[in-house]
Protein backbone atom coordinates (compact mmCIF):
# COMPACT_ATOMS: atom_id res chain seq x y z
CA UNK A 1 0.00 0.00 0.00
CA UNK A 2 2.91 2.44 0.90
CA UNK A 3 4.86 1.32 -2.33
CA UNK A 4 1.41 2.80 -4.07
CA UNK A 5 1.31 6.08 -2.33
CA UNK A 6 4.76 6.92 -2.77
CA UNK A 7 4.52 5.79 -7.19
CA UNK A 8 1.51 8.51 -7.03
CA UNK A 9 4.22 11.04 -7.23
CA UNK A 10 4.39 9.81 -10.40
CA UNK A 11 1.13 9.64 -11.78
CA UNK A 12 1.46 13.48 -13.35
CA UNK A 13 3.85 12.26 -15.83
CA UNK A 14 1.12 10.21 -17.39
CA UNK A 15 -0.62 13.74 -17.62
CA UNK A 16 -1.44 13.80 -21.53
CA UNK A 17 0.95 17.04 -23.09
CA UNK A 18 -0.84 19.26 -25.56
CA UNK A 19 0.69 17.40 -28.50
CA UNK A 20 -0.39 13.88 -27.02
CA UNK A 21 -4.18 15.44 -26.13
CA UNK A 22 -4.63 16.64 -29.96
CA UNK A 23 -3.52 13.32 -31.62
CA UNK A 24 -5.88 11.33 -28.63
CA UNK A 25 -8.79 13.88 -30.41
CA UNK A 26 -7.96 13.26 -33.80
CA UNK A 27 -7.08 9.62 -33.05
CA UNK A 28 -10.94 9.35 -31.68
CA UNK A 29 -12.62 11.36 -34.47
CA UNK A 30 -11.13 9.57 -36.99
CA UNK A 31 -12.14 6.50 -35.41
CA UNK A 32 -15.66 7.62 -35.08
CA UNK A 33 -15.54 8.78 -38.64
CA UNK A 34 -13.95 5.62 -40.41
CA UNK A 35 -16.87 3.77 -38.36
CA UNK A 36 -19.82 5.73 -39.60
CA UNK A 37 -18.45 5.10 -43.40
CA UNK A 38 -18.66 1.97 -42.56
CA UNK A 39 -21.95 1.58 -41.29
CA UNK A 40 -23.22 4.09 -44.19
CA UNK A 41 -22.22 0.86 -46.52
CA UNK A 42 -24.83 -1.30 -44.89
CA UNK A 43 -27.52 1.32 -45.68
CA UNK A 44 -28.02 0.58 -49.24
CA UNK A 45 -27.10 -2.99 -49.28
CA UNK A 46 -29.48 -3.31 -46.19
CA UNK A 47 -32.19 -1.10 -48.46
CA UNK A 48 -31.78 -3.30 -51.12
CA UNK A 49 -32.35 -6.74 -49.60
CA UNK A 50 -35.71 -4.90 -47.68
CA UNK A 51 -36.86 -3.56 -51.06
CA UNK A 52 -36.62 -7.03 -52.86
CA UNK A 53 -37.95 -9.18 -50.18
CA UNK A 54 -40.53 -6.42 -49.44
CA UNK A 55 -41.83 -6.00 -52.58
CA UNK A 56 -40.98 -9.54 -53.93
CA UNK A 57 -41.76 -12.33 -51.59
CA UNK A 58 -45.01 -12.05 -52.05
CA UNK A 59 -44.66 -13.48 -55.36
CA UNK A 60 -42.53 -15.44 -54.60
CA UNK A 61 -43.43 -19.05 -55.04
CA UNK A 62 -43.08 -23.00 -55.92
CA UNK A 63 -45.10 -22.74 -58.83
CA UNK A 64 -43.19 -19.33 -59.87
CA UNK A 65 -39.88 -20.90 -59.76
CA UNK A 66 -40.83 -23.93 -61.50
CA UNK A 67 -43.16 -23.15 -64.28
CA UNK A 68 -41.85 -21.40 -67.53
CA UNK A 69 -42.97 -17.66 -68.15
CA UNK A 70 -45.48 -16.89 -70.60
CA UNK A 71 -46.43 -13.63 -72.47
CA UNK A 72 -42.67 -12.69 -72.03
CA UNK A 73 -42.91 -12.81 -68.37
CA UNK A 74 -46.05 -11.12 -67.71
CA UNK A 75 -47.37 -14.42 -66.15
CA UNK A 76 -46.10 -17.75 -65.47
CA UNK A 77 -42.75 -18.41 -63.84
CA UNK A 78 -39.30 -18.10 -64.25
CA UNK A 79 -38.09 -22.01 -64.59
CA UNK A 80 -36.47 -21.74 -67.39
CA UNK A 81 -34.39 -18.58 -66.91
CA UNK A 82 -33.32 -19.89 -63.93
CA UNK A 83 -32.15 -23.14 -65.29
CA UNK A 84 -30.69 -21.49 -68.37
CA UNK A 85 -28.85 -19.38 -66.10
CA UNK A 86 -27.47 -22.43 -63.80
CA UNK A 87 -26.40 -24.02 -67.32
CA UNK A 88 -24.13 -20.86 -67.97
CA UNK A 89 -22.87 -20.37 -64.78
CA UNK A 90 -21.72 -23.90 -65.00
CA UNK A 91 -20.52 -23.89 -68.80
CA UNK A 92 -18.36 -20.88 -67.45
CA UNK A 93 -17.05 -22.53 -64.67
CA UNK A 94 -15.94 -25.20 -66.22
CA UNK A 95 -14.35 -23.22 -68.71
CA UNK A 96 -12.51 -20.84 -66.55
CA UNK A 97 -11.53 -23.70 -63.90
CA UNK A 98 -9.37 -25.51 -66.12
CA UNK A 99 -7.84 -22.60 -68.42
CA UNK A 100 -7.65 -20.10 -65.08
CA UNK A 101 -5.56 -22.42 -63.06
CA UNK A 102 -3.25 -23.58 -65.62
CA UNK A 103 -2.46 -19.41 -66.17
CA UNK A 104 -2.05 -18.76 -62.86
CA UNK A 105 0.24 -22.10 -62.03
CA UNK A 106 2.30 -20.93 -64.97
CA UNK A 107 2.67 -17.97 -63.41
CA UNK A 108 3.21 -18.20 -60.35
CA UNK A 109 5.14 -21.71 -60.11
CA UNK A 110 7.22 -21.51 -63.44
CA UNK A 111 7.11 -17.94 -65.11
CA UNK A 112 10.52 -16.46 -64.44
CA UNK A 113 10.89 -12.60 -64.24
CA UNK A 114 11.05 -11.44 -67.44
CA UNK A 115 9.08 -9.12 -70.38
CA UNK A 116 6.76 -11.85 -71.58
CA UNK A 117 5.91 -12.51 -67.89
CA UNK A 118 5.56 -8.91 -67.21
CA UNK A 119 3.74 -8.17 -70.22
CA UNK A 120 1.37 -10.82 -69.17
CA UNK A 121 0.30 -9.51 -66.10
CA UNK A 122 -0.44 -5.96 -67.68
CA UNK A 123 -2.80 -7.93 -70.16
CA UNK A 124 -4.31 -9.68 -67.21
CA UNK A 125 -4.84 -6.78 -65.29
CA UNK A 126 -6.56 -5.06 -68.70
CA UNK A 127 -8.17 -7.35 -69.44
CA UNK A 128 -9.64 -7.61 -66.49
CA UNK A 129 -10.78 -3.64 -66.51
CA UNK A 130 -12.75 -4.15 -69.90
CA UNK A 131 -16.47 -3.03 -69.84
CA UNK A 132 -18.73 -5.98 -70.09
CA UNK A 133 -20.43 -5.30 -73.18
CA UNK A 134 -17.15 -5.23 -75.39
CA UNK A 135 -16.46 -9.09 -74.39
CA UNK A 136 -19.98 -9.40 -75.41
CA UNK A 137 -18.79 -7.89 -79.04
CA UNK A 138 -15.92 -10.29 -78.62
CA UNK A 139 -17.78 -13.01 -77.91
CA UNK A 140 -19.90 -12.44 -80.75
CA UNK A 141 -17.28 -12.44 -83.32
CA UNK A 142 -15.07 -14.93 -81.82
CA UNK A 143 -17.34 -17.48 -80.41
CA UNK A 144 -20.36 -17.35 -82.41
CA UNK A 145 -19.23 -16.68 -86.01
CA UNK A 146 -15.97 -17.20 -85.89
CA UNK A 147 -15.78 -20.34 -84.43
CA UNK A 148 -19.73 -20.89 -85.52
CA UNK A 149 -20.77 -22.11 -82.10
CA UNK A 150 -24.02 -19.95 -82.94
CA UNK A 151 -25.87 -18.02 -80.55
CA UNK A 152 -25.78 -20.82 -77.89
CA UNK A 153 -24.99 -21.80 -74.30
CA UNK A 154 -21.70 -23.02 -75.18
CA UNK A 155 -21.08 -19.23 -77.11
CA UNK A 156 -22.69 -17.33 -73.77
CA UNK A 157 -20.70 -19.64 -71.28
CA UNK A 158 -17.37 -18.81 -73.66
CA UNK A 159 -17.70 -15.52 -73.67
CA UNK A 160 -18.30 -15.34 -69.81
CA UNK A 161 -15.63 -17.64 -69.14
CA UNK A 162 -13.05 -15.07 -70.89
CA UNK A 163 -14.66 -12.24 -69.15
CA UNK A 164 -14.03 -13.95 -65.79
CA UNK A 165 -10.63 -15.52 -66.84
CA UNK A 166 -8.38 -12.41 -66.00
CA UNK A 167 -10.37 -12.10 -62.22
CA UNK A 168 -10.08 -15.60 -61.87
CA UNK A 169 -5.98 -15.99 -62.62
CA UNK A 170 -5.59 -13.02 -60.19
CA UNK A 171 -7.02 -14.71 -57.65
CA UNK A 172 -5.92 -17.98 -57.96
CA UNK A 173 -2.62 -16.77 -58.47
CA UNK A 174 -2.72 -15.04 -54.68
CA UNK A 175 -3.82 -18.47 -53.47
CA UNK A 176 -0.83 -20.10 -54.29
CA UNK A 177 1.87 -17.44 -53.63
CA UNK A 178 0.13 -18.39 -49.94
CA UNK A 179 1.70 -21.35 -49.87
CA UNK A 180 5.29 -20.35 -48.32
CA UNK A 181 8.13 -20.59 -50.27
CA UNK A 182 9.86 -22.72 -48.08
CA UNK A 183 7.77 -25.48 -48.91
CA UNK A 184 8.70 -25.21 -52.23
CA UNK A 185 12.16 -25.37 -51.62
CA UNK A 186 12.08 -27.92 -49.09
CA UNK A 187 10.54 -30.37 -52.05
CA UNK A 188 13.31 -29.26 -54.74
CA UNK A 189 16.16 -30.02 -52.81
CA UNK A 190 14.38 -33.86 -52.17
CA UNK A 191 14.77 -34.21 -55.51
CA UNK A 192 11.28 -33.08 -56.40
CA UNK A 193 10.61 -31.72 -59.97
CA UNK A 194 8.19 -28.40 -60.11
CA UNK A 195 4.93 -30.36 -60.71
CA UNK A 196 5.81 -33.11 -58.11
CA UNK A 197 6.00 -30.15 -55.64
CA UNK A 198 2.74 -28.17 -56.86
CA UNK A 199 0.93 -31.83 -57.08
CA UNK A 200 1.74 -32.87 -53.80
CA UNK A 201 2.15 -29.79 -51.53
CA UNK A 202 0.99 -26.29 -53.34
CA UNK A 203 -2.25 -27.13 -55.02
CA UNK A 204 -3.22 -29.55 -51.61
CA UNK A 205 -2.36 -26.17 -49.71
CA UNK A 206 -4.03 -23.49 -51.83
CA UNK A 207 -7.08 -25.31 -53.10
CA UNK A 208 -10.12 -24.33 -51.05
CA UNK A 209 -8.18 -20.63 -51.26
CA UNK A 210 -8.44 -21.58 -55.31
CA UNK A 211 -12.00 -22.51 -54.58
CA UNK A 212 -12.90 -19.74 -53.08
CA UNK A 213 -12.30 -17.10 -55.58
CA UNK A 214 -13.67 -18.70 -58.33
CA UNK A 215 -17.09 -19.13 -56.68
CA UNK A 216 -16.48 -15.19 -55.82
CA UNK A 217 -15.61 -14.60 -59.23
CA UNK A 218 -17.95 -16.34 -61.28
CA UNK A 219 -21.18 -15.43 -59.25
CA UNK A 220 -20.79 -12.08 -60.45
CA UNK A 221 -21.17 -13.74 -63.72
CA UNK A 222 -24.39 -14.84 -63.05
CA UNK A 223 -25.73 -11.22 -63.09
CA UNK A 224 -24.22 -10.34 -66.47
CA UNK A 225 -26.51 -9.51 -69.23
CA UNK A 226 -24.59 -7.70 -71.59
CA UNK A 227 -22.07 -10.79 -72.49
CA UNK A 228 -25.07 -12.89 -72.86
CA UNK A 229 -27.43 -11.49 -74.47
CA UNK A 230 -25.53 -11.36 -77.98
CA UNK A 231 -24.11 -14.89 -77.21
CA UNK A 232 -27.14 -17.03 -76.29
CA UNK A 233 -29.35 -15.77 -74.21
CA UNK A 234 -32.99 -15.13 -75.55
CA UNK A 235 -35.99 -13.29 -74.65
CA UNK A 236 -38.37 -16.30 -74.29
CA UNK A 237 -38.37 -19.62 -74.33
CA UNK A 238 -40.35 -22.37 -72.51
CA UNK A 239 -38.35 -25.34 -73.28
CA UNK A 240 -35.22 -26.11 -70.76
CA UNK A 241 -32.00 -26.41 -72.74
CA UNK A 242 -30.80 -30.03 -73.67
CA UNK A 243 -27.38 -29.44 -75.14
CA UNK A 244 -24.63 -26.37 -75.08
CA UNK A 245 -25.78 -25.89 -78.51
CA UNK A 246 -29.47 -24.97 -77.64
CA UNK A 247 -30.20 -21.66 -76.64
CA UNK A 248 -31.40 -20.69 -73.31
CA UNK A 249 -33.05 -17.61 -71.06
CA UNK A 250 -31.30 -16.12 -68.14
CA UNK A 251 -32.28 -14.54 -65.11
CA UNK A 252 -30.19 -11.08 -65.74
CA UNK A 253 -31.75 -10.63 -69.00
CA UNK A 254 -35.17 -11.74 -67.95
CA UNK A 255 -35.17 -9.03 -65.33
CA UNK A 256 -33.94 -6.54 -67.35
CA UNK A 257 -37.05 -7.65 -69.99
CA UNK A 258 -39.78 -7.44 -67.66
CA UNK A 259 -38.48 -4.26 -66.49
CA UNK A 260 -38.49 -1.97 -69.32
CA UNK A 261 -39.17 -4.01 -72.24
CA UNK A 262 -42.76 -6.06 -72.08
CA UNK A 263 -45.93 -4.11 -71.19
CA UNK A 264 -48.68 -5.02 -68.29
CA UNK A 265 -46.53 -7.32 -65.87
CA UNK A 266 -47.60 -6.69 -62.96
CA UNK A 267 -45.30 -4.88 -60.50
CA UNK A 268 -44.42 -7.73 -58.27
CA UNK A 269 -42.88 -9.75 -60.92
CA UNK A 270 -39.11 -7.50 -61.73
CA UNK A 271 -38.97 -7.70 -57.75
CA UNK A 272 -39.40 -11.71 -57.55
CA UNK A 273 -36.81 -12.25 -60.47
CA UNK A 274 -34.21 -9.87 -58.61
CA UNK A 275 -35.14 -11.96 -55.12
CA UNK A 276 -34.31 -15.20 -57.19
CA UNK A 277 -31.27 -13.55 -58.51
CA UNK A 278 -30.18 -12.38 -55.37
CA UNK A 279 -30.72 -15.84 -53.83
CA UNK A 280 -29.11 -17.49 -56.41
CA UNK A 281 -25.98 -14.96 -55.74
CA UNK A 282 -26.49 -15.33 -52.11
CA UNK A 283 -26.52 -19.30 -51.82
CA UNK A 284 -23.07 -19.58 -54.20
CA UNK A 285 -21.50 -17.12 -52.07
CA UNK A 286 -22.33 -19.17 -49.08
CA UNK A 287 -20.96 -21.98 -50.60
CA UNK A 288 -17.57 -19.96 -50.76
CA UNK A 289 -17.95 -18.85 -47.37
CA UNK A 290 -18.20 -22.36 -46.14
CA UNK A 291 -14.81 -23.23 -47.78
CA UNK A 292 -13.07 -20.29 -46.86
CA UNK A 293 -14.37 -21.19 -43.00
CA UNK A 294 -13.21 -24.87 -43.61
CA UNK A 295 -9.66 -23.56 -44.96
CA UNK A 296 -9.54 -21.83 -41.48
CA UNK A 297 -10.36 -23.97 -39.47
CA UNK A 298 -7.61 -26.43 -40.48
CA UNK A 299 -4.58 -24.41 -40.06
CA UNK A 300 -1.82 -26.53 -41.59
CA UNK A 301 1.10 -24.55 -40.20
CA UNK B 1 31.24 -22.61 -66.28
CA UNK B 2 34.12 -21.88 -66.50
CA UNK B 3 37.33 -24.09 -65.74
CA UNK B 4 40.39 -22.46 -64.53
CA UNK B 5 43.05 -24.29 -66.89
CA UNK B 6 45.63 -24.11 -63.61
CA UNK B 7 43.39 -26.40 -62.56
CA UNK B 8 42.32 -29.07 -65.25
CA UNK B 9 45.18 -31.42 -66.60
CA UNK B 10 44.83 -33.17 -69.86
CA UNK B 11 41.34 -34.48 -71.55
CA UNK B 12 39.67 -36.74 -68.88
CA UNK B 13 41.89 -35.99 -65.96
CA UNK B 14 40.02 -34.51 -63.53
CA UNK B 15 41.50 -33.04 -60.01
CA UNK B 16 39.07 -34.86 -57.72
CA UNK B 17 39.82 -38.22 -59.55
CA UNK B 18 43.37 -38.48 -58.16
CA UNK B 19 42.00 -38.81 -54.53
CA UNK B 20 39.26 -41.31 -53.85
CA UNK B 21 39.07 -39.69 -50.84
CA UNK B 22 37.26 -36.56 -51.66
CA UNK B 23 33.75 -36.24 -51.97
CA UNK B 24 33.70 -32.77 -53.37
CA UNK B 25 36.26 -30.50 -55.11
CA UNK B 26 35.27 -27.12 -55.97
CA UNK B 27 37.91 -24.95 -57.91
CA UNK B 28 37.37 -21.37 -58.25
CA UNK B 29 33.25 -20.89 -57.66
CA UNK B 30 32.14 -17.74 -57.84
CA UNK B 31 28.53 -17.32 -57.47
CA UNK B 32 26.40 -14.33 -58.42
CA UNK B 33 23.18 -12.99 -58.47
CA UNK B 34 22.26 -10.68 -61.01
CA UNK B 35 25.72 -7.81 -60.70
CA UNK B 36 25.67 -8.96 -57.15
CA UNK B 37 28.69 -11.31 -56.42
CA UNK B 38 28.10 -13.61 -53.09
CA UNK B 39 31.24 -15.48 -53.63
CA UNK B 40 34.41 -15.18 -55.04
CA UNK B 41 36.77 -17.71 -56.30
CA UNK B 42 36.66 -20.25 -53.60
CA UNK B 43 38.44 -23.86 -53.97
CA UNK B 44 38.07 -26.03 -51.38
CA UNK B 45 37.92 -30.34 -50.86
CA UNK B 46 36.04 -31.65 -48.58
CA UNK B 47 36.75 -35.47 -47.44
CA UNK B 48 34.33 -38.27 -47.33
CA UNK B 49 33.01 -39.05 -43.63
CA UNK B 50 34.15 -35.47 -42.83
CA UNK B 51 32.42 -32.88 -41.30
CA UNK B 52 33.14 -29.69 -42.96
CA UNK B 53 32.46 -26.72 -41.10
CA UNK B 54 32.07 -23.17 -42.80
CA UNK B 55 31.76 -20.23 -40.20
CA UNK B 56 31.23 -16.69 -40.90
CA UNK B 57 29.07 -13.63 -40.35
CA UNK B 58 26.13 -13.07 -42.61
CA UNK B 59 26.40 -12.13 -46.03
CA UNK B 60 29.52 -14.17 -46.40
CA UNK B 61 28.44 -16.40 -49.22
CA UNK B 62 27.76 -19.70 -46.84
CA UNK B 63 23.93 -20.47 -48.22
CA UNK B 64 24.97 -19.88 -51.67
CA UNK B 65 27.52 -21.98 -51.50
CA UNK B 66 25.62 -24.39 -50.27
CA UNK B 67 22.80 -23.83 -53.17
CA UNK B 68 25.53 -23.92 -55.67
CA UNK B 69 26.24 -27.85 -54.56
CA UNK B 70 22.70 -29.08 -55.19
CA UNK B 71 22.35 -26.91 -58.50
CA UNK B 72 19.38 -25.05 -56.90
CA UNK B 73 20.65 -22.47 -59.67
CA UNK B 74 17.85 -23.89 -61.27
CA UNK B 75 15.03 -22.88 -59.43
CA UNK B 76 16.34 -19.45 -58.37
CA UNK B 77 16.74 -17.70 -61.82
CA UNK B 78 18.76 -14.86 -61.00
CA UNK B 79 21.95 -16.98 -59.60
CA UNK B 80 24.59 -17.75 -61.75
CA UNK B 81 27.30 -19.97 -61.25
CA UNK B 82 30.60 -20.22 -62.34
CA UNK B 83 33.60 -22.55 -61.73
CA UNK B 84 34.23 -25.82 -61.32
CA UNK B 85 32.07 -28.53 -58.59
CA UNK B 86 33.14 -32.13 -58.61
CA UNK B 87 30.67 -34.28 -56.62
CA UNK B 88 32.16 -37.65 -56.29
CA UNK B 89 34.42 -37.16 -59.64
CA UNK B 90 31.59 -35.96 -61.29
CA UNK B 91 31.36 -32.71 -63.22
CA UNK B 92 28.44 -31.19 -61.36
CA UNK B 93 27.48 -29.09 -65.31
CA UNK B 94 27.52 -32.43 -66.83
CA UNK B 95 24.70 -33.96 -64.78
CA UNK B 96 21.80 -33.79 -66.35
CA UNK B 97 19.66 -35.53 -63.88
CA UNK B 98 19.61 -33.00 -61.57
CA UNK B 99 16.87 -34.45 -59.59
CA UNK B 100 19.01 -37.49 -58.73
CA UNK B 101 21.88 -35.24 -57.52
CA UNK B 102 19.60 -34.28 -55.34
CA UNK B 103 18.44 -37.04 -53.76
CA UNK B 104 22.34 -37.76 -53.26
CA UNK B 105 22.36 -34.31 -51.22
CA UNK B 106 20.33 -33.99 -47.89
CA UNK B 107 19.37 -30.17 -47.13
CA UNK B 108 18.30 -28.98 -43.60
CA UNK B 109 17.31 -25.63 -43.34
CA UNK B 110 18.14 -22.69 -40.99
CA UNK B 111 14.23 -22.34 -40.44
CA UNK B 112 13.04 -26.01 -39.38
CA UNK B 113 10.44 -27.00 -42.38
CA UNK B 114 7.84 -29.73 -41.25
CA UNK B 115 5.76 -29.90 -44.69
CA UNK B 116 2.06 -30.02 -44.07
CA UNK B 117 1.69 -33.68 -44.45
CA UNK B 118 1.77 -36.18 -41.83
CA UNK B 119 5.09 -36.67 -39.87
CA UNK B 120 5.26 -40.30 -41.59
CA UNK B 121 4.76 -38.51 -45.09
CA UNK B 122 6.97 -35.90 -44.25
CA UNK B 123 9.62 -38.82 -43.93
CA UNK B 124 8.23 -41.31 -46.84
CA UNK B 125 8.17 -38.07 -49.23
CA UNK B 126 11.49 -38.26 -50.48
CA UNK B 127 11.16 -42.30 -51.05
CA UNK B 128 7.98 -41.77 -52.75
CA UNK B 129 9.16 -39.31 -55.33
CA UNK B 130 12.18 -41.86 -56.00
CA UNK B 131 9.19 -44.63 -56.45
CA UNK B 132 9.51 -46.60 -53.48
CA UNK B 133 5.66 -47.09 -52.85
CA UNK B 134 5.34 -50.16 -50.75
CA UNK B 135 3.84 -49.53 -47.64
CA UNK B 136 6.60 -52.08 -46.16
CA UNK B 137 9.21 -50.60 -46.79
CA UNK B 138 8.19 -47.22 -46.62
CA UNK B 139 7.39 -48.06 -42.80
CA UNK B 140 10.86 -49.37 -42.46
CA UNK B 141 12.23 -46.08 -43.60
CA UNK B 142 10.13 -43.90 -41.73
CA UNK B 143 11.21 -45.21 -38.63
CA UNK B 144 14.61 -45.57 -39.18
CA UNK B 145 15.21 -42.19 -40.40
CA UNK B 146 13.12 -40.67 -37.20
CA UNK B 147 15.09 -43.18 -34.94
CA UNK B 148 18.09 -41.92 -36.62
CA UNK B 149 17.11 -37.84 -35.75
CA UNK B 150 16.38 -39.09 -32.46
CA UNK B 151 12.53 -37.91 -33.01
CA UNK B 152 10.91 -41.38 -33.15
CA UNK B 153 9.95 -41.48 -28.82
CA UNK B 154 8.33 -38.85 -29.17
CA UNK B 155 6.29 -38.93 -32.34
CA UNK B 156 5.77 -42.42 -32.75
CA UNK B 157 2.30 -43.07 -31.63
CA UNK B 158 0.81 -40.24 -33.96
CA UNK B 159 2.43 -40.53 -37.28
CA UNK B 160 -0.21 -39.30 -38.46
CA UNK B 161 -0.53 -35.77 -37.23
CA UNK B 162 1.12 -32.55 -39.24
CA UNK B 163 4.43 -32.33 -39.15
CA UNK B 164 4.14 -28.69 -39.64
CA UNK B 165 2.34 -28.28 -36.27
CA UNK B 166 5.37 -29.63 -34.11
CA UNK B 167 7.29 -27.77 -32.28
CA UNK B 168 10.56 -25.85 -33.61
CA UNK B 169 12.94 -28.54 -32.06
CA UNK B 170 11.10 -31.27 -33.16
CA UNK B 171 10.21 -30.06 -36.61
CA UNK B 172 13.80 -29.43 -37.10
CA UNK B 173 14.78 -33.46 -36.07
CA UNK B 174 11.55 -34.22 -38.46
CA UNK B 175 13.42 -32.23 -41.47
CA UNK B 176 16.74 -34.01 -40.57
CA UNK B 177 14.79 -37.54 -40.62
CA UNK B 178 13.41 -36.19 -43.92
CA UNK B 179 16.83 -35.45 -45.57
CA UNK B 180 18.23 -38.84 -44.50
CA UNK B 181 15.15 -40.76 -46.05
CA UNK B 182 17.01 -39.90 -49.38
CA UNK B 183 19.99 -42.01 -48.21
CA UNK B 184 22.23 -38.90 -48.60
CA UNK B 185 25.56 -39.16 -49.41
CA UNK B 186 26.28 -35.79 -48.50
CA UNK B 187 24.26 -33.87 -45.60
CA UNK B 188 23.75 -29.88 -45.70
CA UNK B 189 23.27 -28.34 -42.48
CA UNK B 190 22.49 -24.60 -42.90
CA UNK B 191 22.63 -23.15 -39.29
CA UNK B 192 20.41 -26.11 -37.95
CA UNK B 193 20.20 -24.81 -34.19
CA UNK B 194 19.21 -21.08 -35.54
CA UNK B 195 15.60 -22.19 -34.74
CA UNK B 196 16.40 -24.80 -31.72
CA UNK B 197 16.55 -25.22 -27.93
CA UNK B 198 20.24 -26.20 -26.40
CA UNK B 199 19.49 -29.29 -25.21
CA UNK B 200 18.00 -30.40 -28.85
CA UNK B 201 20.59 -28.77 -30.38
CA UNK B 202 22.92 -31.04 -28.38
CA UNK B 203 20.84 -33.53 -29.39
CA UNK B 204 20.74 -33.29 -32.99
CA UNK B 205 25.20 -33.00 -32.41
CA UNK B 206 25.09 -36.38 -30.96
CA UNK B 207 23.02 -37.22 -34.32
CA UNK B 208 25.95 -35.95 -36.91
CA UNK B 209 28.80 -37.17 -35.05
CA UNK B 210 27.30 -40.61 -35.74
CA UNK B 211 25.92 -39.71 -39.15
CA UNK B 212 29.46 -39.14 -40.23
CA UNK B 213 30.45 -42.99 -40.54
CA UNK B 214 27.70 -43.04 -43.10
CA UNK B 215 27.95 -39.44 -44.81
CA UNK B 216 29.73 -36.44 -45.63
CA UNK B 217 28.50 -33.64 -43.56
CA UNK B 218 28.56 -30.17 -44.52
CA UNK B 219 28.28 -27.96 -41.54
CA UNK B 220 27.24 -24.14 -42.23
CA UNK B 221 26.80 -22.51 -38.48
CA UNK B 222 26.70 -19.01 -36.80
CA UNK B 223 27.91 -20.37 -33.77
CA UNK B 224 31.97 -21.24 -33.76
CA UNK B 225 32.30 -23.53 -31.20
CA UNK B 226 29.65 -25.97 -32.50
CA UNK B 227 32.24 -25.93 -35.53
CA UNK B 228 34.68 -26.86 -33.06
CA UNK B 229 32.83 -29.18 -31.36
CA UNK B 230 31.86 -31.23 -34.48
CA UNK B 231 33.82 -30.65 -37.88
CA UNK B 232 37.05 -32.13 -38.70
CA UNK B 233 38.18 -29.19 -41.23
CA UNK B 234 36.88 -25.56 -40.47
CA UNK B 235 36.66 -23.24 -43.41
CA UNK B 236 35.91 -19.78 -42.28
CA UNK B 237 33.43 -17.24 -44.97
CA UNK B 238 33.95 -13.33 -44.79
CA UNK B 239 32.20 -10.91 -47.46
CA UNK B 240 32.16 -13.25 -49.84
CA UNK B 241 35.54 -15.14 -49.86
CA UNK B 242 36.71 -17.77 -48.20
CA UNK B 243 39.36 -16.80 -45.69
CA UNK B 244 40.86 -19.57 -44.90
CA UNK B 245 40.27 -23.12 -44.37
CA UNK B 246 42.25 -26.22 -41.65
CA UNK B 247 41.99 -28.84 -39.63
CA UNK B 248 39.12 -27.09 -37.39
CA UNK B 249 42.19 -28.47 -34.15
CA UNK B 250 44.76 -26.27 -35.29
CA UNK B 251 42.16 -23.29 -36.50
CA UNK B 252 41.08 -22.91 -32.47
CA UNK B 253 44.24 -23.70 -30.95
CA UNK B 254 46.75 -20.12 -32.42
CA UNK B 255 46.80 -22.00 -35.90
CA UNK B 256 44.99 -19.18 -37.80
CA UNK B 257 47.14 -17.59 -40.12
CA UNK B 258 44.68 -14.24 -41.33
CA UNK B 259 44.29 -11.97 -38.29
CA UNK B 260 40.40 -11.57 -39.49
CA UNK B 261 39.97 -15.53 -38.36
CA UNK B 262 41.77 -14.73 -35.33
CA UNK B 263 39.03 -12.18 -34.68
CA UNK B 264 36.56 -13.81 -35.51
CA UNK B 265 37.24 -16.71 -33.88
CA UNK B 266 38.14 -14.47 -30.58
CA UNK B 267 34.52 -13.25 -31.17
CA UNK B 268 35.93 -9.75 -31.98
CA UNK B 269 33.00 -9.04 -34.66
CA UNK B 270 30.57 -10.84 -36.62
Amino acid sequence: MSQLQVNQSHVSTFQPTTTEGRALTVQKLLRMGFLAVTLLLLIPAGAILAVLVFEGAPGMSWDFLTTPPRQGGAAGGISTALVGTVWLTATALGLALPLGVAAAIYLSEYARDNWLTRTINVAIVNLAGVPSIVHALFGVGAFVYFLQFGKSILAAGSTLAVMTLPVVIVSTRESLQAVPQSFRDACWNMGATRWQTIWRIVLPNSGSGILTGLILVVCRAVGETAPIMFTGAVFLRQMYPNSLDDKCMALSLHLYNVSTQVQDVPDHIPFTVALTLVMVVMSMNSVAIYFRMKLRGKKKW
Amino acid sequence: MVTSPAQTGPAGSRVSATNVDTLLAIRNLTISYGDKVALKDVTLDVKRNDIFGIIGPANAGKTSFLRSLNRMDEFVHTMKVDGDIQFAGRDLTTVRNLYALRRMIGVVFPLPVGLPLSIYNNVALAPRLAGRVKKADLDVIVERCLRRAALWDEVKDRLNSLGSLLSGGQQQRLTIARALSQEPQLLLLDEFSIAVDPVTTMRIEEVLKELKNEMTIILVTNLVQQARRLANRTAFFLGGSCIEINETEKLFSGGATDQRTVDYLEGRFG
